[in-house]
């Protein structure tokens, strides 16, 4: 994906092959010889946690689909049947369940850490709309996950989310009803679900592909978001990569198994362990966390289709992030009045999510529009206006600069890049 | 320098629009219910396991008091015999099995019939359906006892939920259980209560159908266990938990170990490392 490999095997049979099929020299210049900046920090060290993540929930995913039962008489006693019975259940069980929350833990800081040091800027858009691609198919993917369990919060979740389609012009009450297969979430509903629910992944492992595709063509963005010069400027992806990653990918572990083993149910919700009942709304319902910024944006508009259209369009505008923020300077590192927008910007994120979980009244509604208020005045206002009139500063020669000072570099301490 | 002032503006904004939703948030407190109190459990932490005692005397407490409304379908009787459970043998286990009348069938008949269980049937239903058991209960439905530990909570506010997941605090299930059962009062003047419904200080809305279902020396300890309203409500939330978490003790054993085998890989990652990157810096 760089440029022709002179990757060449030792044994005759694996050459005999690769002048056949370059796999190995594919793998090889993708993943060995890759040269990534030598200033990473450990924020980038999340995009091969990412891909820990969905190898995880793909794996545990298709073995729960071996004991689940797609029926809204079974769903619910399936899952138990796989918590009291299937062995180690209960283990593939919570690991996919907090998996799901571990992802999203890491996607969040994966584009927080884009955000922050200007990852989205150019040569990089494709790269970050492809993100912005599998963020939403993982929404679509976890919503739908989390309807297959057939509880309280499952029936109701997709009773509310479904139903916000209705609220689109014309389309709407027809793309509900697809949506549903009927009338009122039931049996087809779940069952399109759990089908789409199994297709999802697949579609993300692609869109993926074409992600770290064009990342190799580009070359990661790093903290002081400047570009590669020199052979200076660079490390091979193994082993240094490799073992920065491995180290963090297994704090990350540490992190995850904490939630599976000792607080599996934490970030759930106790109304899930109700069977669905369709005659009985619990009083709140609640979307899982990793929605709530959203669902406050929801929330928050007077007019069910407003709602619907600041919710997507909040999301959508994530797209067009390289063409609104047009400053240069790519890291928050050198640009001193972005750094400081960049965090009101993550705390007005984590106060939507806050209001997201409160129920829709008084302080909060107030509380909730200001938020979101701020949060599309971020992008569409800040940012463009930001990249007119803030002064950057001024940014180092080189990546080598930046990590080594000003201090020439001696011969030795270059051994690593080739 | 505008910008200094953009931020400032900002942060009083936002400040602002926090603040002002403390005042919802107290009013919200004000006409729900009281949080339940936090009791120390025997399976709570890095460590916890069950008291077999404990859930036997709880399973004791459901068999002779709640069993008379509360199913418990999910539960298979094999799996009171199993490891991390009441600690039965294989005959207990059959004994208490056989207590139960199962419904089965057909047989060559074509008649359905009803045998004693056996280890591998599930606690029967005790009502044929849902409404068979609203039409008993002045339309209120006995809830099924299988996942009710986890199907139970109260909210915790800023910043506990937080220090909970770094206590591992996730007993609130059984918390609320006991609460519930020992929440049971007289109501308060002006509260309007119908007379199929009784008070209870920690259910939603306070007015509960259920009478109260325990009182002192109604279940018989032969262990020496004080036979208190309070000691039955703890056994009986405990033997709860393990019905809807059998697998408690397995996962957190199996959790130490995955806990000390990553501590040492991640130990081992970290230097490999700083060794790989010692040249490089």
């Amino acid at each position: 994906m760089s440029g022709p490999s002179n990757f060449k095997p030792k044994s005759a049979i694996l050459q005999w092959t690769e002048r056949r099929l370059p796999i190995l020299g594919l793998m090889h210049s993708s993943f060995v010889a890759y040269p990534t900046p030598r200033n990473l920090n450990y924020w980038w060290t999340f995009g091969g946690i990412l891909s820990f993540c969905l190898g995880v929930q793909i794996i545990t995913g298709i073995v729960l689909a071996m004991h689940y039962t797609p029926t809204v008489a079974g769903a619910f006693e399936s899952v138990e049947h796989i918590m009291r019975d299937v062995n180690y259940g209960w283990l593939i069980r919570y690991v996919h369940a907090n998996g799901a929350s571990m992802f999203f833990i890491a996607v969040y800081i994966h584009i927080f850490r884009g955000l922050y040091y200007g990852s989205y800027k150019e040569p990089r858009e494709i790269l970050w709309i492809l993100g912005v691609i599998i963020f939403l198919l993982m929404m679509a993917t976890a919503f739908m996950g989390y309807v297959l369990p057939w509880g309280q919060m499952s029936f109701w979740g997709a009773t509310v989310i479904t139903n916000l389609f209705s609220a689109l012009p014309g389309v709407g009450p027809k793309i509900v009803e697809l949506l549903w297969g009927g009338y009122s979430v039931d049996q087809p509903t779940l069952q399109r679900f759990f089908s789409l629910h199994y297709l999802l992944p697949f579609m993300i492992a692609g869109v993926v592909v074409l992600h770290i595709w064009a990342l190799h063509e580009v070359g990661q963005n790093n903290p002081a978001g400047i570009d590669v010069k020199s052979d200076k400027d660079t490390v091979p992806f193994t082993p240094y990569a490799t073992a920065k990653d491995n180290f963090a990918m297994i704090c990350f572990m540490i992190f995850f198994a904490w939630f599976v083993f000792y607080i599996p149910n934490y970030l759930g919700h106790a109304d899930n362990y109700i069977p669905a009942n369709p005659l009985q709304t619990p009083t709140h319902i609640v979307p899982e966390w990793y929605f709530l910024p959203f669902y406050a944006i929801l929330r928050a508009i007077p007019s069910k289709l407003g709602g619907v259209m600041a919710m997507f369009g909040s999301i959508a505008l994530l797209a067009f992030l390289p063409w609104l923020d047009r400053a240069k300077t790519r890291s928050a590192r050198y640009r001193p009045l972005f750094k400081q927008f960049f965090w009101v910007f993550v705390i007005v994120c984590i106060g939507l999510g806050w209001l997201g979980s409160k129920p829709a009244e008084g302080a909060y509604v107030i509380a909730s529009r200001i938020l979101t208020a701020y949060y599309f005045i971020h992008f569409l206002v800040i940012l463009p206006l930001l990249s007119y009139y803030e002064k950057p500063a001024p940014v180092p020669a080189s990546i080598a600069d930046s990590v080594l000072g000003n201090q020439p570099l001696a011969p030795a301490r270059v051994k690593g890049s080739r | 320098m505008m910008n200094k002032n953009t931020l400032l503006a900002l942060g009083v904004v936002s400040a602002i629009s926090f603040g002002a939703s403390f005042p919802a948030f107290a009013a919200d407190d004000a006409h729900s219910t009281p949080q339940p109190p936090r009791l120390s459990w025997t399976f709570a932490g890095p460590f916890g396991h069950f008291d077999k005692a404990q859930i036997q005397r709880g399973f004791k407490v459901y068999r002779e008091v709640c069993q008379s409304c509360h199913s418990m379908k999910l539960v298979a009787f094999r799996t009171l015999g199993q490891s991390g459970a009441l600690g039965f043998s294989e005959g207990q286990v059959r004994a208490i099995a056989a207590e139960y009348q199962i419904n089965d069938g057909p047989n060559d008949r074509g008649e359905m019939f009803q045998r004693p269980g056996r280890p591998s049937d599930y606690f029967p239903l005790i009502y044929p359906n849902e409404q068979a058991a609203r039409a008993t209960h002045n339309g209120a439905l006995p809830v099924d006892f299988s996942v009710i530990a986890k199907a139970r909570t109260y909210e915790v506010g800023f910043p506990g939920f937080l220090i909970d997941i770094v206590r591992q605090y996730q007993e609130n299930g059984v918390d609320y259980i006991h609460a519930l059962l020992t929440g049971y009062a007289k109501a308060p003047e002006g509260f309007e209560i119908s007379q199929t419904q009784f008070y209870n200080k920690y259910f939603p809305g306070h007015r509960i159908a259920m009478r109260p279902p325990l009182e002192d020396n109604r279940v018989e300890y032969t262990d020496g266990t004080p036979q208190t309203v309070d000691q039955y409500a703890r056994d009986v939330s405990a033997f709860l938990m393990w019905a809807a978490e059998p697998h408690l003790e397995a996962r957190k054993r199996i959790g130490f170990q995955v806990m000390i085998f990553l501590i040492v890989f991640a130990g081992l990652a970290y230097f490999t490392k700083k060794k790989v990157w010692a040249d490089a810096h």
